[in-house]
């Protein structure tokens, strides 16, 4: 498989490829997740949601896809780092002035820093609440919760659901939460529709749809992420 | 008209370059912007100095050798034109201009705004051709093609390879100049032997000449001045796709 190691690590069009296939894998962890984040809305002391996290936790095709999601996060970042190296030294002597927005718009000109805050935000996030419900590294096990469920019996989950409560009633963890997802947004602007360009899929008879479903990444799924801290914010003040 | 010109002054390849102001007076509307640096030009060498060293040929936007960063865009202000088809009345009396060399590790600087395009060339020797022996004439319409594809085949044969692309890049990459060349060739019948050789091969050169990757900004397609569409670039990554999966190639 010498040929496949070569075209991914060492040409520009199969690092490119790396980067679009990591990137609308983790697109569509993004509308699982917010799925289930949808369920702390819920008026149910966070049974729906605590048995979500369960769910998450456990069943094994899920731990499975998400060791998958890990890759993905490093590759993604790691290919994109080398993308950038290399692409910052193809010109090593800029203009004295340059007038790029014209031409181009400042989302795809700035992945690169979106992707920081993003990064930055994914390792904040897990050492949050991934963190803590798997009890890595952390003093105290988590709270534990007993409800009843649909079948009249108890059941015991941990209580993630508090975790979250807990952590957005923070001004300053919603504020940097929100910004987070207008840098999604932003990243998803570009990167939806760049990493289908970059497998080559661009045609005039399913570029629509394309776009129709780029709106949903970056406009529809960043929002709705947006709204649930704030929900819980304005909630529990 | 009386402008003020902010131009790149190298003297060679080696040596450090800097921006100089050059005054630029009594110049005609109707004037191209090289006749314009053509009248600049005339002024320093009466004053015994340096004339501004750049490359231009055809003057009429085909040939793709007029290449100038004018206020921070490739060929200027204007859509779809070359730097020879701009004229001056596109700006205003008064206007301070800025004028730079394509900036690229690949392209060179030979001397003031003359960069050396030869990277161009050297991608094209490693694919960008048909063999076919030659003989008699072949009737024109030997091969059919079907009008549409032959139209979207002659929009990428339109590239006239000047490296407003690579210049307008924020990666200075080459993308848009390879896929317009791979397109071409991968649309047409004759283009058919070679074709997965020739993305691969190209691909390969491009890297070897230190071009940046393709981060689909769009910003070639819109500095394009015979407007070559980001479509090409989603074939080329088609072709590429496909030749590392189906080709014999190690």
């Amino acid at each position: 498989m010498s040929w496949f190691v070569k075209t991914i690590w060492s040409t520009s069009v199969g690092r490119k490829l790396v980067m679009a296939l990591t990137g609308l894998f983790l697109c569509t962890f993004l509308a699982v997740h917010l799925a289930g984040n949808l369920q702390l809305l819920k008026q149910d002391e966070g049974y729906a949601f605590n048995k979500y996290a369960v769910f998450m936790t456990s069943n094994p095709l899920i731990k499975t896809t998400s060791y998958l999601l890990y890759a993905s996060i490093i590759g993604h970042a790691v290919w994109g780092i080398v993308l950038t190296i290399k692409n910052k030294k193809a010109r090593p002597q800029g203009y004295a002035y340059q007038n790029e927005s014209v031409s181009s718009v400042w989302a795809s000109r700035n992945m690169g820093i979106l992707g920081t805050i993003l990064l930055v935000f994914i390792v904040a996030h897990m050492g949050d609440f991934w963190r803590e419900y798997h009890e890595y590294g952390t003093s105290t096990p988590m709270e534990t919760k007993t409800y009843i469920d649909e079948k009249g019996e108890t059941v015991v989950y941990k209580d993630l659901y508090h975790e979250v409560v807990e952590t957005y009633e923070n001004i300053w963890m919603v504020l940097f939460y929100v910004a987070s997802m207008v840098a999604v947004g932003f990243h998803l602007c570009h990167g939806f529709k760049s990493g289908f360009q970059t497998l080559g899929v661009n045609h005039p008879k399913y570029l629509p749809v394309i776009n129709s479903v780029a709106f949903i990444f970056w406009g529809i799924i960043p929002a709705g992420f947006a709204l649930i801290p704030l929900y819980i914010y304005f909630n529990h003040i | 008209m009386n402008l003020t010109l902010k131009v790149w002054r190298q003297k060679d390849a080696s040596s450090a370059g800097k921006m100089v102001t050059y005054p630029a007076q009594n110049i005609s509307p109707d004037m191209s912007f090289l006749e314009m640096i053509d009248v600049v030009n005339e002024g320093l060498v009466k004053k015994g100095e340096e004339p501004i060293a750049f490359d231009h040929d055809c003057r009429e936007g085909i040939c793709g050798m007029c290449s100038m960063f004018i206020n921070g865009r490739p060929h200027g202000p204007k859509q779809g034109i070359t730097t020879c088809q701009l004229h001056m009345r596109s700006f205003k009396d008064g206007d301070t201009i800025s004028i730079e060399p394509w900036r690229a590790k690949a392209f060179p600087v030979v001397k003031d705004l003359v960069v050396d395009r030869s990277a161009f060339d050297r991608i094209i020797q490693a694919g960008g051709y048909v063999s076919v022996n030659t003989g008699v004439t072949i009737d024109a319409n030997a091969i059919p093609i079907a009008k549409d594809i032959a139209d979207e085949a002659f929009d990428a044969a339109t590239c006239i390879g000047c490296g407003a692309c690579v210049a307008a890049c924020k990666n200075a990459s080459a993308m848009l100049f390879l896929s317009a060349k791979v397109s071409q060739l991968a649309l047409l019948p004759q283009g058919q032997v070679e074709r997965d050789k020739r993305v691969e091969r190209m691909i390969d050169q491009m890297e070897d000449e230190g071009f940046g990757s393709c981060t689909n900004t769009g910003a070639c397609s819109a500095e394009c001045p015979k407007e070559i569409g980001q479509h090409h670039i989603a074939r080329l990554n088609r072709e590429f796709i496909t030749a590392k999966i189906s080709s014999s190639n190690k």
